[in-house]
């Protein structure tokens, strides 16, 4: 089975998001970088898995700078084969990195291409969309269970309030979310293997910007809290009621 | 023309529906324009979606849409957009929508943002949307370039209210390709409203010691009808399921009231959770961070406070 996982980077959980001062820009200074949890633990995790049950390769695709390196050798110190970035000064838009990753994947022949099923940073759920109908290939999005024999996969997704199984002959493309697989830390080993692996890098292929982002904000400032006594509770629904209007 | 996709679950129209709809007839007023829905396969009732601004409402009706298949459905929506004309789609942002929205922007290469907040406005000279990013930690002013756009609208974002009549309904003539994906089995737990698109959350974090004591925690959800989440290492210790998991890496809500008991109130957890309404927070720890980021607070035993508060609701309920 040949596998194709993409990966981002993105801040460190626990960051802080600091704005520039005119707000046109996410501050980056001392911001930490990992890869996108979705992508590493859950699409990363379940296309290993499939690779050692039946065999193949996995590849890690990023679309990014030079800087994203160290995120990307992480990939290959879980397990992943060999890498490729996509190579971009910045990063740009959705449509843009779906572009390039499906320019780069066309006639390649992979089985799957996984995708994480967010960015933790943009939250858009879109590039894996984007990717398969750039490639014609059917896409299930939030999918918690994959299994695949022969040409056969079977898909589990998250729907609201419950899920739905579906049936799709490969090539397809995915997004996995939590319930996928389970984490996996990189070992010594795996971290010494890593220098040696390829990581290829490859031109960008011109695409224009369909979006831009003009300016940020941050989210308004909570007053202080409102601490109710623990046997007053009639009060808290009171002010439930007539205060917040939420009950 | 904006054109909205209204998604019927099971044949219904429900909340998402209606506010796609009253998203999509605010976004054609700031461009001087009209609203249309676009119905996929049979739905009784889509005459009703004129209450919430649709001028006008298309169906597409084809065995090829019964069960959801994402490039199906995508060829039908840019099929109709192309028919008629429309500059503006708008789509949910739910498990539909992220099946779509990126499909829909690539095969009309078209800018989207994907989980708008807000009513787009044209701010200097662009079409500008605002969506979260960052988990909620930040909101982004997008400009879309294009001269088609696509928007998917995150739930519980704008209030649905009911302003005009019934609207015409006219079929579409498009014809959708067969899906090459089978839906094998479609599950859905009744009772409680889904979280993503729930009003009133009730959620409990590893204060509550263990699975065993989450009657306390159901107990106030059935009161207020109200739908139950967790914190991260509740859903990892398999305590509770993980679709319960919110935050930063779990779902994203935005409720008119989560109330967190047992929570400590840790950054990735507050990222999913800090664009709710109001935020109750019970610990019986006085310095946890959650109180920062809540508007009303209970210092005190869960296991104490929570059985007070669901007493407290019974009674408001039953006057
Ligand atoms: C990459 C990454 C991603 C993460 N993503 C998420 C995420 O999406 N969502 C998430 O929730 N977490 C996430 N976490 C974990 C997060 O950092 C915290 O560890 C987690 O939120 C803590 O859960 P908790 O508040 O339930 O438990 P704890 O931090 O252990 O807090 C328990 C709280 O319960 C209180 N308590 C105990 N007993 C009682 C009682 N009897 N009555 C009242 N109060 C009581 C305590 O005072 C304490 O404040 C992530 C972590 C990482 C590293
Ligand atoms: N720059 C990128 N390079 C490679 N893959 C990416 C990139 N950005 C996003 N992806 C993939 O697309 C998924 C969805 O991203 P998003 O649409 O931004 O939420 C991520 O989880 C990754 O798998």
């Amino acid at each position: 089975m040949k596998l194709l996982v993409c990966v981002s980077k993105t801040p460190e959980t626990t960051t802080k998001i600091q704005l520039t001062s005119d707000g046109t820009e996410i501050d980056t200074t001392g911001v930490q970088y990992i890869m996108n949890p979705y992508d590493e633990w859950y699409a990363l995790v379940r296309a290993l898995e499939l690779k050692e049950a039946a065999g193949g390769t996995v590849t890690i695709l990023n679309v990014g700078p030079a800087d994203n390196d160290p995120v990307i050798r992480k990939g290959l110190a879980i397990g992943a084969d060999d890498a490729v970035r996509i190579d971009v000064t910045e990063e740009k838009d959705s449509l843009f990195t779906a572009r390039q990753i499906a320019e780069f994947a066309r006639g390649k022949d992979f089985d799957l291409i996984l995708f994480g099923k967010e960015t933790i940073s943009y939250n858009g759920s879109e590039v894996g969309a984007m990717v398969a109908e750039f490639l014609d290939l059917p896409y299930v999005g939030d999918a918690i269970g994959l299994e695949v024999e022969g040409t056969q996969a079977t898909v589990t997704r998250d729907i609201e309030g419950g899920d739905e199984v579906i049936e799709v002959q490969t090539p397809i493309a995915l997004s996995a979310a939590k319930g996928m697989a389970e984490q996996r830390i990189p070992n010594m080993r795996g971290i010494m293997m890593a220098k040696r692996k390829p990581l290829e890098v490859v031109q960008a292929v011109d695409f224009p910007d369909t979006t831009r982002v003009a300016s940020y904000q941050k989210p308004a400032e909570k007053g202080s809290v409102k601490l109710i006594e623990p046997d007053n509770m009639d009060e808290l629904v009171r002010l439930l009621h007539e205060e917040a209007k939420v009950i | 023309m904006v054109l909205v996709y209204a998604e019927a679950t099971n044949g219904e129209f429900k909340k998402v529906a209606h506010e796609v709809i009253v998203y999509g007839k605010q976004t054609a007023d700031v461009l001087g324009t009209e609203c249309h829905a676009l119905v996929l396969g049979d739905a009784p009732g889509a005459e009703g979606l004129g209450k919430y601004g649709a001028a006008k409402v298309h169906r597409i009706s084809s065995p090829h849409l019964e069960g959801f298949d994402a490039a199906v459905y995508t060829v039908a929506i840019t099929e109709a957009a192309k028919q008629l004309g429309a500059t503006v789609i708008v789509v949910p942002h739910n498990s539909t929508g992220k099946n779509i929205t990126g499909r829909l922007a690539a095969r009309l290469e078209a800018g989207s943002v994907a989980g708008a907040n807000a009513v787009p406005m044209m701010k200097d000279g662009y079409f500008t949307v605002t969506k979260p990013v960052f988990s909620g930690k930040a909101f982004a002013d997008v400009q879309v370039l294009t001269d088609v756009k696509v928007i998917s609208l995150a739930g519980n974002s704008i209030p649905v209210t009911e302003a005009g009549g019934d609207a015409p309904v006219v079929e579409l003539s498009v014809e959708p390709p067969a899906p090459k994906t089978k839906v094998i089995n479609h599950q859905v737990a009744t009772g409680r409203t889904p979280l993503p698109e729930a009003e009133l959350v009730v959620s409990g974090g590893r204060g509550l010691k263990g699975p065993e004591n989450w009657a306390v925690i159901e107990d106030l959800a059935d009161a207020l009808g109200a739908t139950t989440a967790c914190s991260r290492p509740v859903a990892d210790s398999d305590w509770r399921p993980h679709h319960e998991h919110v935050g930063q890496t779990g779902v994203a809500i935005r409720p008119n009231l989560y109330i967190a008991a047992g929570i400590s109130g840790a950054i990735q957890h507050l990222a999913g959770v800090n664009n709710s309404k109001t935020i109750v927070v019970i610990n019986k720890d006085p310095d946890a961070p959650f109180f920062k980021a809540a508007d009303y607070g209970v210092v005190g035993d869960l296991f104490d406070v929570l059985p007070r508060l669901t007493e407290a609701v019974k009674k408001y309920k039953g006057q």
